[in-house]
């Protein structure tokens, strides 16, 4: 048994749920803290500097997601991000209608925050998905009304790596209505081409410690002329949309961060790894690949029939592994999550889910440990059934 | 879309005689001091246009987005080139007017046969052509006068050249053709405005600004710094000369009535303004001094102040509404940078009641109480003078990020 907190060596797949900060992420962030730390605020020349610094890290992020003429808001992460989005879009554009549309498969802070919307009278409409995932786009044009506002598709599915049609839902959306179209691209971006301009977005959510950033670190990108009221209050920092000081050394690093991920952003390796993964996984008759075939390379899901995925997690990782049972944010939770539920998995399989997501430290002989320890780990259980 | 070339339409140089040379030799240095970072562009000048040839797809779409700023252009239009063939000419026609809006426009086929062996006529080529333009954008209505949408093909040996697009430059004359002047730049919304409208006219310029440190802050330099590089992109670089101007300032608080320390100021800045320009060799001093706008700037005012000089002082806005200047400011981009809010010699020791109407007599009156001389040379002497566009060389924000 290892002790806590001094593991020898432990094969890391919960990139999805957090990964490690580059190093010279952290240079920068350090490099930035000791040089840059004046209030950009502030008129004086070393607050000047601060603020040039800043813009420069903005308009980096801004050239990255192809959204040069737009718009980005620091935030404390993509939680603070997708409620500003949700909320503050859906409050600003109130007086062109009521009715906003998002998915039944979103992230909490989405979902939470349209419930919300839903106490103050507004109306949302939650596409359901099929067993892959999917929304379906015919769904969408019949939900699609006038007086719809908003309209919050998640890129990526945090669970099981869905990739929704965005391109397709933009073209509908701008056809149909006058509704702001958002997206939390928070698992996509660095993983997948993500870019404001070929996905037809009006809004991105992006956060910085799914790409070896640092935590408490997000943004909400905007098109040009896209501006919701603010959901916080204070100074009016960053056009008054997120009142608060900006911290100019966590712009810095999660700019770096941003260009590092889409340097490395043809993701050939996870591909090949997840193949692996599913082509091992196959010969099992009790487990189940929830990931759908061409989902995101670097997410896979799969369950166990009839066991806790919490034991599988707790297998894997006496022998050196790390894995997550479905999300960190809901893996607390003894019911089946919401993702989980929305695409109608079979009562036996609904609680052994979990997850394995990969991230740039991870190498080809780690895959091969995880395939080893999954054979052991099937016998086990074949064998106390 | 993939261009071959861009087709560079000269503005009012075609109408030079025999200066012509110089000012074509003028914007092509220009241009190319304006692409120097696209290492795969060219350059042919022609009598009466000029060709831009980029290898590289990203150079040419650059340099369709930079052209647009650079003075002495007419017009431009990017061109494709394909070989001389009636159905390889057919398939460009298509891609060249699919990159426009066609929505409701009228049309018209040019041809220009200069290869006279191609194997048809000018008149069953544009038949051809035309026909089946329309036949793919069936929302095209054909007009032989004045059409929105010109598809010109020029047939020459070395193949079939496509154009329809035509892109405004923005006119005037190359900057540097008509002569060097020195700018006075307050920082305020007026004379960035009026150095605009001067390199327009063919004018390079360097900018003269003056400081009072402490009184004015690092902030309102580099305020004016930020304007002298938003000057630069119009087509040449602008040094800029910071004048330290506290002591001068100071002194004439001390001497002058606080109703006529505005003229007496100045009547020094010029002083200082058209020392320098002597040194740099420039022609004209150029103010953006519009006609009763504030109190320095009255018919009365302006002649005590001109009294100090007989350098030709160019005032480009003199007759020009405030609401206008405005305007034009925000459209050149130099608005946004002139209202930061930060003090500048001129608003600091600023007289309650500044004279309209100040008497020459009285100004020479208390001048002569002091020699300001030994102060003027001293400010010319001890002058910062700026490369601005050299300042992003060095960059200490390209390792963090």
């Amino acid at each position: 048994m290892r002790q806590k907190g001094r593991e020898i060596h432990m094969i890391y797949f919960d990139n999805s749920s957090t990964t490690r900060p580059d190093e010279s992420v952290l240079e920068s962030f350090i490099a930035a803290n000791m040089k840059y730390y004046a209030n950009p605020a502030s008129l004086h020349v070393l607050g000047r500097e601060a603020e040039a610094l800043l813009k420069r890290s903005k308009e980096q992020m801004l050239k990255l997601i192809d959204n040069e003429s737009g718009e980005v808001v620091l935030t404390s992460g993509g939680t603070e991000a997708n409620n500003l989005a949700i909320l503050g879009i859906a409050e600003a554009y109130r007086s062109r209608g009521n009715h906003v549309i998002t998915t039944q498969i979103e992230h909490p802070s989405i979902l939470n925050a349209c419930i919300k919307l839903e106490e103050i009278g507004f109306e949302v409409d939650y596409l359901a998905v099929d067993a892959q995932g999917l929304i379906s786009i015919e769904e969408l044009e019949k939900k699609l009304r006038k007086d719809t506002i908003l309209v919050s598709i998640m890129h990526v599915n945090n669970e099981i790596g869905t990739i929704q049609p965005i391109r397709q839902c933009a073209e509908l959306i701008k056809k149909s209505s006058r509704a702001v179209f958002h997206s939390d691209c928070v698992q996509s971006f660095g993983k997948l081409p993500v870019s404001m301009e070929s996905l037809g977005l009006d809004a991105i959510t992006v956060s910085a410690h799914k790409m070896n950033g640092l935590k408490n670190s997000g943004a909400l990108f905007l098109k040009k002329n896209v501006t919701p009221h603010a959901i916080n209050f204070g100074g009016g920092q960053e056009n008054g949309l997120r009142s608060g000081t900006v911290s100019v050394p966590n712009a810095v690093a999660m700019a770096k961060a941003m260009r590092m991920s889409t340097i490395h952003e043809d993701s050939a390796d996870y591909r090949e790894w997840r193949n692996l993964l599913i082509d091992a996984c196959s010969l099992y008759e009790n487990i189940r690949i929830l990931s759908p075939h061409h989902g995101a390379p670097h997410i896979l899901s799969i369950s166990f029939k009839s066991i806790n995925g919490e034991v599988a997690v707790n297998y894997f990782q006496e022998h050196g592994i790390i894995i997550s049972t479905s999300s960190a944010c809901s893996s607390k939770n003894k019911n089946a999550g919401h993702v989980i539920e929305a695409i109608g998995l079979e009562n036996k399989f609904k609680n052994g889910v979990i997850r394995v997501s990969f991230g740039n430290t991870n190498t080809k002989d780690e895959i091969a440990e995880f395939i080893k320890v999954l054979k052991s780990f099937m016998e086990l259980i074949e064998r106390g059934m | 879309m993939k261009w071959k070339e861009i087709l560079i339409r000269y503005g009012e140089l075609s109408l030079k005689g025999r200066n012509r040379n110089h000012f074509v030799r003028k914007l092509r240095n220009n241009i190319k001091g304006a692409m120097s970072d696209l290492k795969s562009i060219q350059l042919r000048a022609e009598r009466d246009r000029m060709f831009l040839i980029a290898d590289e797809e990203s150079d040419m779409q650059k340099a369709i987005e930079r052209l647009p700023y650079i003075f002495g252009i007419q017009s431009f239009s990017p061109v494709a080139m394909c070989e001389a063939d009636l159905d390889a000419i057919k398939e460009k026609a298509l891609e060249v007017v699919g990159t426009e809006d066609t929505a409701g426009k009228t049309f018209k086929v040019e041809i220009k046969r200069a290869d006279k062996t191609f194997p048809y006529v000018t008149a069953e080529l544009q038949q051809a052509l035309g026909g089946h333009v329309l036949h793919h954008f069936p929302e095209l209505i054909v007009q032989m006068k004045k059409p929105d949408i010109l598809l010109h093909v020029d047939i020459r040996k070395e193949g079939a050249f496509l154009t329809s697009k035509v892109y405004k430059g923005a006119g005037g004359m190359p900057v540097g053709s008509n002569g060097h002047s020195l700018l006075m730049l307050s920082g305020g919304i007026d004379s960035p405005v009026a150095g605009y409208l001067l390199m327009k006219r063919g004018v390079s310029i360097d900018a003269i600004h003056f400081a009072s440190p402490p009184y004015t802050s690092e902030l309102a330099k580099q305020k004016v710094m930020d304007l002298t590089e938003k000057l630069c992109s119009f087509g040449a670089p602008v040094r800029l000369h910071v004048i330290p101007f506290t002591e001068l300032q100071q002194a004439i608080v001390q001497q002058v009535p606080d109703n006529l320390s505005m003229t007496t100021t100045r009547r020094m800045m010029l002083q200082i303004a058209d020392k320098v320009r002597e040194e740099i060799g420039a022609l004209a001093l150029v103010t953006g001094e519009s006609l009763g706008q504030v109190a320095s700037q009255t018919l009365e005012s302006l002649t005590a102040i001109n009294e100090v000089t007989s350098t030709p002082i160019l005032r480009p806005l003199i007759a020009m509404d405030k609401l206008d200047i405005i305007e034009l400011s925000e459209r050149i981009g130099t608005y946004e940078t002139s209202i930061r809010p930060y003090e500048d010699c001129c608003t600091i020791f600023t007289p309650s009641n500044p004279k309209t109407k100040p008497k020459l007599e009285k100004v020479h009156r208390f001048e002569s109480f002091f020699d300001f001389q030994p102060l003027i040379e001293e400010a010319v002497r001890n002058r910062e003078v700026i490369e601005v566009w050299r300042q992003h060389e060095k960059d200490d924000f390209e390792d963090l990020l």
